[in-house]
């Protein structure tokens, strides 16, 4: 399979855990928010995906969580051509990735607890089995006296870390955030990426969607940047993968 | 809340209780079955009428004899009654007595008149045989060959013009039913539709959580069909409650004569909720699927 060259460091499809090979994407019929994006991500690996609004950062997790199809090129996942998966399989693989939305998308009929429990009940698992899981990832994230809360009656930033709870706590194979920093002050947000960082340690591969470059400075992990669609950096930036 | 328990707690259910929302739909549901399980009852009541009446036209046959020469009217009468008694097809034949014709023309001729001094025709009543029935050129015939001056009325103008509204009154009904139910179950298509894209946001969360479309369509299906058959019964009750009174005000054989509704009839709503929960699953599981595919 041939490579773009400034994907430097690309691994071979079936070896990375997500591998884009001059992938576009549109809306509709409208122009391509995405332009020919080349690149994959190492199985543990942990990125940061930069560019101004409107470059198409969303647009880009949501081909991966598979909301949305490629209208050109080739796009790999857990080393599968994403465009030969059957439709059958595609919830077993939305299980595997843990998605923190930029409008978060809780649901406003359940509690915190019941809203963070959501993918395990999913999965198939008993409440047995999680439920002091789910209590103790609810406190982690600062969440103890808000458990029994309905979304609605949640501030921002509590809101942010419920969606961050629900999308790590499946262990997914890949976590993929969306400006999961947005909301929240500066401590809270280091402590969120302190759990990002943790998740990865145990295997997770991380992608962040992120404005905050206090965050990626920090963390000193890999940025890929957008701009207008566009993929212009890949790897290290300013720091050690 | 501190006093959280999460050894106590029990998952939520994954679609929003019913809200107002909910509440007009069935509100409507209910109404449009209603509708459609009274249209069904004046059908089933139009029919039974209209078979009433040509079955108690077609059994019949009137003979008017007028006396001849110096015969009198109560021998002619006697004469017809006997010569039509053995065509076959003929039951029972019965002349009527002079009192009974003459009441017939009392009201055109008035009381006053002295009625046993006119030549009153007299009436011959025949029973046919419901089976085969005698035609009424045989009756005719027959009361031709003992030289009697007769018309034979078999009724056939008034039946073919009952059987002709009856016919009509029959298509109306079933076409005015079918219309009814027609826009009931689109009425529940739409308002599952409606209620299920309110709730889209439920969908799309628990696809991108994993969940199967299969166990989401479901999730709605259930959900639906539910308050469908439910909002179904309601209407169900109400017309065959309607029915009943029609058929206790009526009384014993059906006296209302316009709409006899059978304690049977009432059996026909019976379909009415399930029917209505067929659509709304149907509808919700068409909608649901709908959902998904236009999020990928
Ligand atoms: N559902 C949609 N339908 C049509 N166009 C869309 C849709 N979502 C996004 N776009 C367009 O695609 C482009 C990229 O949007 P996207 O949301 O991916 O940007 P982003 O980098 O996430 O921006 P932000 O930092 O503000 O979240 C924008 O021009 C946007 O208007
Ligand atoms: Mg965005």
């Amino acid at each position: 399979m041939s490579r773009q060259p400034h994907a430097q460091g690309a691994l071979d499809a079936d070896r990375a855990i997500l591998a884009f090979d001059d992938v576009s994407m549109r809306y509709g019929r409208g122009p391509e928010t995405l332009k020919d994006l080349s690149f994959s991500l190492a199985p543990g690996s942990f990125h940061f995906l930069t560019g101004a609004s409107g470059a198409g950062k969303s647009s880009l997790l949501k081909l991966i969580y598979l909301a949305a199809k490629p209208s050109k090129g080739l796009m790999h996942l857990f080393g599968q051509d994403v465009s030969a998966i059957p439709v059958k399989e595609q919830p077993m693989l939305r299980r595997r990735i843990g998605v923190v939305f930029q409008e978060f998308r809780l649901l406003d009929h359940m509690t915190a607890f019941d809203n963070t429990a959501l993918p395990l009940r999913i999965a198939g698992r008993k409440p047995d089995s999680y439920r002091q899981d789910v209590a103790e990832l609810l406190a982690w994230v600062g969440l103890r006296s808000r458990m029994h809360a309905m979304p609605a009656t949640l501030a921002g930033g509590e809101k942010q870390r419920l969606a961050i709870a629900r999308a790590v706590v499946n262990r997914p194979d890949i976590l993929l955030a969306d400006e999961p920093t947005g909301n929240v002050d500066h401590e809270m947000g280091l402590r969120i990426l302190r759990l990002f960082v943790e998740l990865n340690r145990l295997g997770t591969t991380v992608l962040i969607a992120t404005h905050d470059q206090d965050l990626v400075a920090r963390s000193g992990k890999p940025v890929l940047h957008l701009e207008d669609g566009r993929l212009t950096a890949l790897g290290p930036v300013g720091g050690a993968a | 809340m501190s006093d959280f328990d999460p050894g106590r707690w029990k998952p939520a259910p994954f679609l929003p209780e019913a809200d107002a929302r909910d509440g007009a739909l069935t509100f409507v549901v209910a109404t449009l079955c209603f509708l459609a399980c009274l249209t069904a009852l004046t059908v089933l009541a139009t029919d039974r009428a209209a078979r009433g009446w040509s079955d108690q036209l077609t059994g019949q046959a009137t003979v008017i004899v007028r006396p001849k020469g110096a015969e009198t009217p109560d021998s002619a009468a006697a004469r017809a009654a006997e010569a039509l008694s053995g065509v076959p097809g003929v039951g029972e034949v019965r002349a009527l007595e002079k009192e009974k014709a003459q009441a017939l023309v009392a009201p055109w001729l008035g009381d006053a008149a002295d009625l046993d001094d006119l030549p009153v025709p007299r009436l011959v009543a025949v029973e046919l045989d419901r089976k085969a029935p005698a035609t009424a050129q045989a009756l005719d015939r027959a009361l031709k060959a003992q030289g009697l001056d007769a018309v034979v009325d078999d009724h056939s103008v008034w039946l073919k013009d009952i059987q002709h509204a009856a016919g009509f009154a029959r298509w109306i009904g079933i076409g005015v039913f079918t219309l009814i139910a027609a826009a009931a179950g689109a009425v529940v298509a739409f308002a599952t539709r409606a209620g299920l894209t309110a709730r889209h946001e439920v969908v799309e969360v628990l696809h991108l959580a994993g969940a199967e479309d299969d166990f989401i369509a479901r999730l709605f299906q259930v959900r639906f069909a539910r308050m469908a058959a439910i909002a179904g019964l309601f209407g169900a009750t109400g017309a065959a409650i309607m029915g009943a009174i029609l058929r206790l005000m009526g009384g014993g054989q059906g006296l209302t004569p316009v709409l006899p509704v059978a304690w049977t009839d009432l059996l026909a709503v019976l379909p009415c909720p399930v029917a209505a929960g067929l659509v709304a699953a149907v509808a919700a599981r068409l909608t649901a699927q709908g959902l998904i595919a236009k999020m990928t």
